[in-house]
């Protein structure tokens, strides 16, 4: 294949990675609609890329590389098919003699990604295996690094990936489009994930950093592919533009370890360097935001964004309105009442009318199991001078949560309190 | 086509208890007959019914060299237990899905899905 002038700035080692980073689900993708087996998309891919490898540094690049990648998985999908055919059932056959006999694709389909991310999300497998799913065939992510920035072993996620997959071929479940009635609740389903996975790169400073960041790069991804796929869908625009507003803040977020802290750690929104907030970012996120407000179908990701949009407006932390936050997250527990939304709220209370009331709204609250619940009660002790009530909350919420970052931020305050007192 | 095993578990003390309560127990046996009978008209029945309580039940364990041995009660002692089940065709776990949900709130209880190994022969 001849070289064009357009990729003759990427050396074929490049080129390979990108096409295995933008395409390789979308190849998937379309082979498991082809053949209808997992296993033998995956693998196809995976030798394609192996081909790619000796081939492309050799012949060039080749014009549309996604293109070949997918003709040329293809090709080897039928080979094994063709191998296996034998002594496999008919089964088989018929997906070989349907996808010999299908229209050659140029490249992969834009429904096949959807389609295989509603089968990834499918309400009938576990959450976990609905995130590690998704992250495997959809993100390309491998085994060993899903398995890293999940604190399991390979060999759990392995088996984990394992069962979910003979789970989709044994009991049928379908790659496709869900229809009209389903379809709300599985996209809850679908958007839940991407949420789940962006969280978990969120949370925990502890684990492989670089793998952390991976995660909450694909979960942007994924919500911005599925705002490409569903335009319509208000929600999905309302979650891109929440984990937007979250990723503005990354830089923010950790401190740089100094003389004083060996470690690095959390800062709190409002001690964060609001210059160090990537402005890129806020500005899609808030022009997600304004898209949202127009089509007025209100959901929990859209709320949550417009919080979000007003943390984003305040160049110093004193600068937030809080009235509207309060009224947001009103119209939030209006949408869905969990007493989780009434801490937050009540945590934005305490802004207008002070310590006192915010904390008789969290004490009503059936949280004792929450370590956010014990670190908001504390906070507002620690305002309201009841020092020793303060550090024993903060010291019940350390008990509750295993992230190592949020720990030693509460270590940290007790150590504090115990100075003032 | 494939085939789905859908069964319903209870616990066979309230099983017991709502069998005194007659006007529950018509009116259950009302609704899982409408629901059969629409299985049947879409074409996805393959069998189904209820089942007598496991203290009915008797394991058996086979052999060739010696005589079989015969156990009183159900093979698994476990407070909820099988209490009917069908059999269904369906094309594909939505599918499958769609029916459990119907039959659950038929026969008032939660329903397993299962999908049976082979496709059958004749599809």
């Amino acid at each position: 294949m001849r070289c064009v002038p357009s990729n003759r700035s990427l050396t074929p080692v490049n080129a390979i990675e990108r096409t295995f980073r933008e395409d390789s689900g979308k190849a998937v993708a379309t082979l498991i609609r082809l053949f209808g087996d997992v296993d033998v998309a995956e693998e196809a891919v995976q030798e394609a890329f192996v081909i790619a490898s000796e081939r492309w540094p050799v012949d060039g690049i080749p014009p549309v590389p996604a293109g070949w990648i997918l003709t040329t998985a293809k090709r080897k999908a039928i080979d094994r098919l063709r191998r296996e055919s034998s002594r496999e059932d008919r089964h088989r056959q018929s997906a070989l003699i349907q996808a010999a006999d299908a229209p050659e694709e140029v490249g992969p389909v834009r429904d096949d990604q959807l389609r295989l991310l509603f089968t990834c999300c499918h309400p009938a497998l576990a959450a976990s295996a609905r995130v590690a799913l998704t992250l495997r065939l959809i993100a390309g992510l491998s085994t060993a690094q899903i398995a890293r920035a999940f604190l399991v072993s390979e060999a759990t996620m392995a088996q984990r990936l394992v069962r979910a997959k003979a789970k989709i071929r044994d009991a049928h479940i379908p790659y496709r489009i869900p229809r009209d009635a389903e379809l709300p609740e599985r996209t809850r389903s679908v958007l839940a994930v991407i949420y789940l996975v962006y969280n978990e790169g969120y949370l925990a400073t502890g684990g492989d950093a670089v793998d952390r960041e991976a995660l909450r790069r694909e979960a942007v991804r994924l919500a911005r592919s599925i705002v490409d796929l569903m335009p319509d869908e208000a929600e999905a625009s309302g979650l891109l533009a929440l984990l937007l507003f979250s990723e503005s803040r990354a830089p923010a977020r950790i401190a740089k370890a100094t003389d004083e802290t060996a470690e690095k750690r959390w800062v709190r929104l409002p001690d964060q360097d609001r210059t160090l907030w990537d402005a890129d970012q806020i500005s899609e996120a808030q022009q997600l935001v304004r898209q949202c407000l127009s089509r007025n179908s209100p959901g929990p990701y859209q709320l949550q964004a417009a919080i979000a949009a007003v943390h984003s407006d305040a160049a110093t932390a004193d600068e937030t309105d809080w009235a509207q936050i309060v009224q947001l997250y009103d119209h939030q527990y209006s949408l869905e009442p969990s007493p989780i939304i009434a801490l937050n709220r009540a945590i934005a209370v305490a802004e207008i009318d002070g310590p006192r009331a915010a904390l008789e709204l969290i004490e009503a609250l059936d949280l004792d199991g929450y370590y956010l619940w014990h670190t908001s009660r504390g906070d507002l002790l620690a305002r309201l001078g009841q020092v020793a009530d303060a550090a024993e909350a903060f010291r019940r919420a350390a008990e509750l949560t295993d992230n190592p970052a949020e720990h030693e931020l509460l270590t940290e305050r007790i150590v504090l309190l115990a100075a003032q007192a | 086509m494939p085939e789905y095993l859908l069964s319903v578990y209870g616990d066979e003390a309230e099983f017991a208890k709502q069998e005194a309560n007659t006007e529950l127990i018509t009116q259950m046996y009302a609704q899982v007959e409408t629901f059969n009978e629409r299985v049947r008209q879409e074409g996805a029945w393959v069998f189904g019914g209820g089942l007598h309580p496991t203290s009915s039940a008797t394991v058996v364990r086979g052999s060739n060299d010696a005589d079989a041995i015969f156990t009183d009660g159900p093979y698994i002692e476990a407070k909820e237990q099988l209490g009917g089940f069908w059999i269904l065709k369906a094309p594909d776990l939505d599918a499958a899905l769609a029916w459990a949900k119907d039959a659950s709130i038929a026969c008032q209880g939660p329903v397993e899905v299962r999908p049976f190994q082979q496709e059958p022969d004749a599809s």
